[in-house]
């Protein structure tokens, strides 16, 4: 009864457009789509240095990269924590426990898995296709540049899960977040501690946007993956 | 006057040799065949011609100029090549974004390219694609998009890998068509790679012919289809006779040749008692039923042992002490009734007879 009871009032806080939550919702989808920009715009170029240049142990590297695909949320969270606390290395930055903390460690968090998806969808463009844009004159950016293009669907859908793992991870947030009310209470964070504290209705509330974003993210990589 | 120049090159692929000291030059305004079969190291070679790989060993020179191994002057003369590849490469974007593309990398401005891919479209008879994805078209068309991109570069040598190896008989029409368009309008440089030495005859001025990675043979097509420099290439151009024999007599550049017991005369300077191959094309041979009065030095009386029909043609197999393949259309064996048993008369002329000399080592 009191899941059922929860839900209708989940129900409630969602078409009675809840500020509480609607902030906490807006939080969330701000601190991880940085975080997944910033990602991107390091990521995509590295992929394709790390993809184009021949060097040793770039196997190695891959491989690498590829573990750190299952690397665990609290790992990074811990790595963040002890970089930027207090005594830390760099903790005259005074960032600990605020998005930027959140953000600084989703991108540690998704990079990766960028990197790791953004390499294999290089990798499907063919040599021909590389050739070809060769012998048309292409110079080394502008093949790269034309390669991303190629693998453009392949690309956005690395940086598509790499805004989900983001957006959907709670170890690393509440870490270096802290949870702390109207600053870096994001939806994962809430949805661990409101229903702790028994206030099933707003976590099934945040459970739902949750599940709505990863809906709508399902059905953009379906449509990528159809072209 | 020059415009490629490759002298002494050598490549390899994992140990392995694919091409073996090429020297090989191409005047400007050429258009020549490379011929050979699939895996002699044609596109190899059209590779290192295009810059996109460096040979193991020897030089390239563009317009007098030598190529260095690396760095941005090869960018630069590549841009002055285009390379059209066997497999049509389209890039997933628009026909016109693929077909713009070389010319926005060479940084040419935007209405000129506006102006530029709408000729070429024209040309190519694939107006109204614009907008199209590449991807989307027929082989014959991404063949045609290929080439597009390729022409309006405006190349001074265009290099082509088998441009219809995978296209059906009417887009191989079309194709060649817009080759030998490009090759009288614009008088661009061309070489062209083929395993179809019809193609090679019918496009090129000049003919090599690439055999086993070496380049064994060049001239024109009179060259290579009825002198072949050795039993490799005749075999390889369709002389479908080749017969050992012995130089018995040579009387002032008419030579007899015995095979197997029978004398043949033809034209050759080579002197008595020289090892021989002897090479008549199939469709110099003619075939009567009685011995008819003719100015050919060579004819014999043969018996058909088979009978076998392409297309328009009839093969037949003939014995006359030596086994020989003669063609014939379909309508003179129908006239003559040609059949398995039969008793004919071969006839040949003494030039359509090629001698190569015959190593011992062969």
């Amino acid at each position: 009864m009191e899941i059922w009871d929860g839900f209708t009032r989940a129900i409630e806080l969602l078409v009675s457009f809840d500020p509480e939550v609607m902030r906490i919702a807006g939080r969330s989808l701000i601190i991880s789509g940085t975080s997944c920009l910033l990602a991107s715009l390091i990521c995509l170029p590295l992929a394709s240095l790390i993809h184009f240049r021949q060097f040793r142990g770039k196997r190695a590297l891959i491989s690498t990269i590829q573990t750190l695909f299952a690397m665990p949320t609290v790992l990074v969270g811990l790595f963040v924590l002890v970089l930027f606390s207090r005594v830390g290395p760099l903790g005259f930055f005074r960032i600990l426990f605020t998005p930027y903390a959140m953000v600084i460690g989703q991108i540690l968090l998704i990079s990766p898995l960028l990197l790791g998806f953004t390499i294999s969808a290089l990798s499907g463009v063919s040599r021909e296709i590389i050739d070809t844009a060769t012998s048309l004159g292409a110079g080394g950016f502008q093949t790269i540049w034309l390669v991303l293009r190629e693998a453009r669907y392949a690309v956005l859908a690395a940086v598509i899960m790499g805004f989900a793992r983001a957006i959907s991870e709670v170890g690393c947030a509440m870490m270096v977040g802290g949870n702390i009310r109207g600053a870096t209470r994001v939806m994962t964070t809430a949805i661990s501690l409101e229903a702790s504290k028994g206030d099933i209705a707003l976590s099934i509330a945040l459970g739902i946007i949750l599940l709505l974003v990863a809906l709508i993210i399902n059905i953009a990589l379906n449509r990528l993956q159809q072209r | 006057m020059t415009l490629i120049k490759v002298t002494g090159v050598t490549h390899k692929y994992d140990g392995r040799p694919v091409l073996q000291n090429i020297n090989l030059s191409v005047d400007r305004g050429d258009m020549f065949a490379l011929i050979g079969p699939t895996g002699a190291g044609k596109t190899t070679l059209l590779r290192i011609v295009d810059l996109l790989e460096v040979p193991g060993a020897g030089e390239i020179y563009f317009d007098g100029v030598r190529i260095p191994q690396s760095g941005k002057q090869r960018l630069e003369i590549r841009r002055r090549i285009s390379f059209i590849h066997q497999k049509p490469q389209v890039f997933n974007l628009s026909v016109y974004d693929n077909i713009a593309c070389g010319l926005r990398w060479r940084g040419i401005e935007k209405n000129k390219i506006v102006s530029k891919v709408d000729h070429i479209l024209e040309m190519v008879g694939l107006e109204g694609y614009e907008s199209r994805n590449a991807r989307t078209l027929s082989g014959g068309e991404a063949q045609r998009v290929a080439l597009a991109r390729s022409m309006v570069l405006e190349p001074e040598v265009l290099l082509l890998d088998e441009p219809t190896a995978n296209l059906d008989p009417v887009s191989t029409t079309k194709i060649e068509q817009l080759i030998q368009q490009i090759a009288t309008q614009r008088n661009t440089t061309m070489i062209m790679a083929t395993h179809d030495m019809h193609q090679g005859q019918q496009l090129a001025s000049r003919i090599g012919v690439l055999l086993g990675g070496e380049l064994i043979q060049t001239g024109n097509a009179t060259d290579i289809f009825h002198s072949p420099q050795n039993e490799q290439v005749a075999h390889f151009v369709g002389m479908e006779n080749i017969l050992e024999g012995v130089i018995v007599a040579n009387d002032e550049g008419i030579a007899t040749v015995n095979i197997d017991g029978v004398a043949i005369q033809a034209i050759s300077s080579y002197p008595v008692g020289k090892q021989v191959y002897t090479c008549i094309r199939p469709e110099d041979i003619t075939l009567a039923l009685s011995s008819t009065k003719s100015s050919a030095r060579n004819c014999f009386q043969a018996k058909i042992t088979r009978i076998t029909f392409i297309g328009p043609l009839t093969r037949v197999e003939i014995d006359c002490g030596f086994r020989m393949l003669a063609l014939v259309t379909k309508i003179s064996a129908a006239e003559l009734n040609l059949q398995a048993g039969a008793k004919v008369h071969a006839t040949f002329k003494a030039t359509a007879v090629h001698i190569i000399e015959r190593k011992a080592s062969q």
